[in-house]
């Protein structure tokens, strides 16, 4: 079962506690961005065979939003981190690279 | 090819069944085709078929990463049926229905349709609402279905428990020409087919490049070396957006893991599919006897074909509680596939940024039923260039232009 550590509140989560939330890290479109980007925005996802940045919410729990590092190919957790940053950690990013040849950290969507 | 028939049985039995020959034909890649469908699951498959038979295009190859119907064909529970709310996707699946009622005789193999009849609960009222309204919308599409009371619910399936404690069954839409078929024998007949026409079939070659020129495809490289081709047409299912990557545009698109299971094998208890899609569950009996059990997807990506034990448990929980005679079996088999979500629940068959390069993907949770229908409506976008009056509406573009085929709101749940 998926476990993940909130770094909100500390607690190992289990699956059952948390709602997921999708990709994270998309920047959101500003006023003046044309059609496509909206729509990119809104609806296209890089839904990678490997590392994934996603949203979790703690909500059997302390109800906190919070982001994690996880491959959806070995379903490896390499982290939990505050939803409160538009980058993952450069510690965390390291770690994931230091474990998956050629990954490297793309930007935000 | 030798056609399949009870004269061919007595034919090969004076020779101990010992001259069968193979169901398909195993060549190596030729150095360029006409169209390369990706993708030998039933959807491609079928695409191939159609775009033989329908549209003259047999110069196509299908290419296959693993085996033929390994993926999602052979991993669903083989629910057909079109009770749907919105216009395109009546269409699309009554298509699909229409041409299971006879695609045993059109292929010459025997894929086992039983349209046994589907049945959706209805355990809530607003559930009950929906249904009717669907039954309605599906007068006007010239579907059969019609919405039928508890009591009747009961006489269909006897060992149904209509006054559940949290969710007593107040009715159902009844689909009395839904049903199953064997999945494999889908993926087997429509390759069979697909062979007899000079369609060549390469499985265990897996696609690493999508090569272009001047913004159109003009081949795809593979583990078996580079292959050139007219058009490409992306039918993979779950890995569509590592090949969208591949050819260069993103996909509205997100992997989760769905699940099902089988039970022990029992004397016949259900002729029927049932669905209850409130407590989320749906089951039907295979002719081997074994109940044949789906659930709910997990809520995150997952390339790993295994799911949650969570799901597992909830759609048990769910099943006994509406079928309490199951209790005390055993599950002999629990597996998972890989599905293809959308944002609206709804397929994508569609032109792509890519010129030359069509896909066909998105069925989410609900693929097989639609596999003829799919099949048709992408052969002709394939042959023609322009989607015919199947795939209209499941272009890319409907997502920046707001127009959702929403049947995530019509079904409530993934279906």
């Amino acid at each position: 079962m998926l476990v993940l550590t909130c770094p909100c509140c500390g607690a190992a989560a289990e699956e059952t506690e948390l709602a997921p939330g999708g990709e994270a890290h998309i920047a959101r479109v500003g006023p003046g961005a044309d059609a496509e980007a909206f729509e990119a925005y809104l609806f296209h996802r890089k839904n990678p065979k490997g590392v994934h940045f996603e949203r979790w919410r703690h909500a059997h729990g302390c109800g906190k939003w919070f982001h994690a590092a996880r491959n959806t190919v070995t379903l490896e957790v390499y982290g939990t981190y505050p939803a409160q940053t538009s980058e993952p950690p450069r510690q965390l990013l390291d770690k994931i690279a230091a474990r998956v040849p050629g990954f490297a950290w793309e930007g935000r969507a | 090819m030798k056609r399949y028939s009870a004269f061919a049985i007595a034919r090969e039995a004076a020779s101990y069944h010992e001259g069968w020959e193979k169901a398909w034909a195993s060549p190596e890649p030729k150095a360029r085709y006409d169209v390369i469908v990706v993708g030998a699951g039933g959807h491609g498959l079928a695409t191939a078929y159609y775009l033989g038979k329908n549209h003259g295009v047999r110069n196509v190859a299908v290419i296959e990463k693993g085996w033929l119907g390994g993926g999602n064909t052979g991993r669903n529970t083989t629910i057909i049926r079109s009770n749907y709310l919105q216009d395109p996707s009546a269409a699309i699946f009554e298509k699909a229905r229409s041409l299971y009622d006879g695609l045993s005789q059109d292929l010459n193999y025997n894929v086992m349709f039983s349209p046994r009849g589907c049945l959706m609960l209805a355990q809530s009222e607003h559930e009950a609402r929906g249904w009717k309204r669907t039954a309605a919308a599906n007068v006007l599409q010239g579907i059969d279905t019609e919405y039928v009371d508890a009591k009747r619910v009961k006489e269909i399936v006897p060992i149904i428990n209509i006054d559940g404690p949290r969710y007593p069954v107040l009715g159902a839409l009844w689909q009395k020409r839904g049903g199953t078929a064997r999945h494999d024998a889908v993926a087997w007949g429509y390759a069979r087919a697909c062979s007899a026409m000079g369609i060549d079939i390469i499985q265990q070659c897996e696609v690493t490049a999508v090569r272009q020129k001047a913004g159109k495809v003009t081949g795809i490289e593979t583990t078996k070396g580079a292959i050139g081709c007219g058009k490409l047409a992306i039918v993979v299912a779950g890995h569509s957006g590592v090949l969208a990557e591949m050819a260069g545009f993103r996909l509205p698109i997100e992997s989760v893991a769905l699940q099902a299971l089988v039970s022990e094998p029992i004397k016949p208890v259900i002729d029927t599919v049932v669905m209850a899609n409130t407590v989320h569950g749906y089951m039907s009996q295979s002719d081997k006897g074994e109940l044949v059990i789906g659930g709910g997807a997990d809520g995150f990506n997952n390339y790993t074909q295994r799911g949650s034990f969570q799901h597992v448990e909830d759609t048990i929980r769910a099943l006994i509680e509406t079928f309490p005679i199951i209790s005390r079996l055993k599950m002999l088999r629990q597996w998972g596939g890989i599905v293809d979500m959308t944002g609206d629940r709804s397929p994508i068959l569609s032109k792509t940024p890519l010129g030359n390069c069509f896909i066909n993907c998105g069925w989410g949770t609900g693929g097989f039923k639609a596999i003829p229908g799919s099949g048709w409506a992408m052969a002709e976008l394939v042959a023609k260039g322009e989607p015919g009056p199947l795939a209209a509406e499941f272009g890319l573009d409907r997502f920046g232009a707001g127009r959702f085929v929403d049947e995530s709101v019509a079904a409530g749940v993934a279906h």
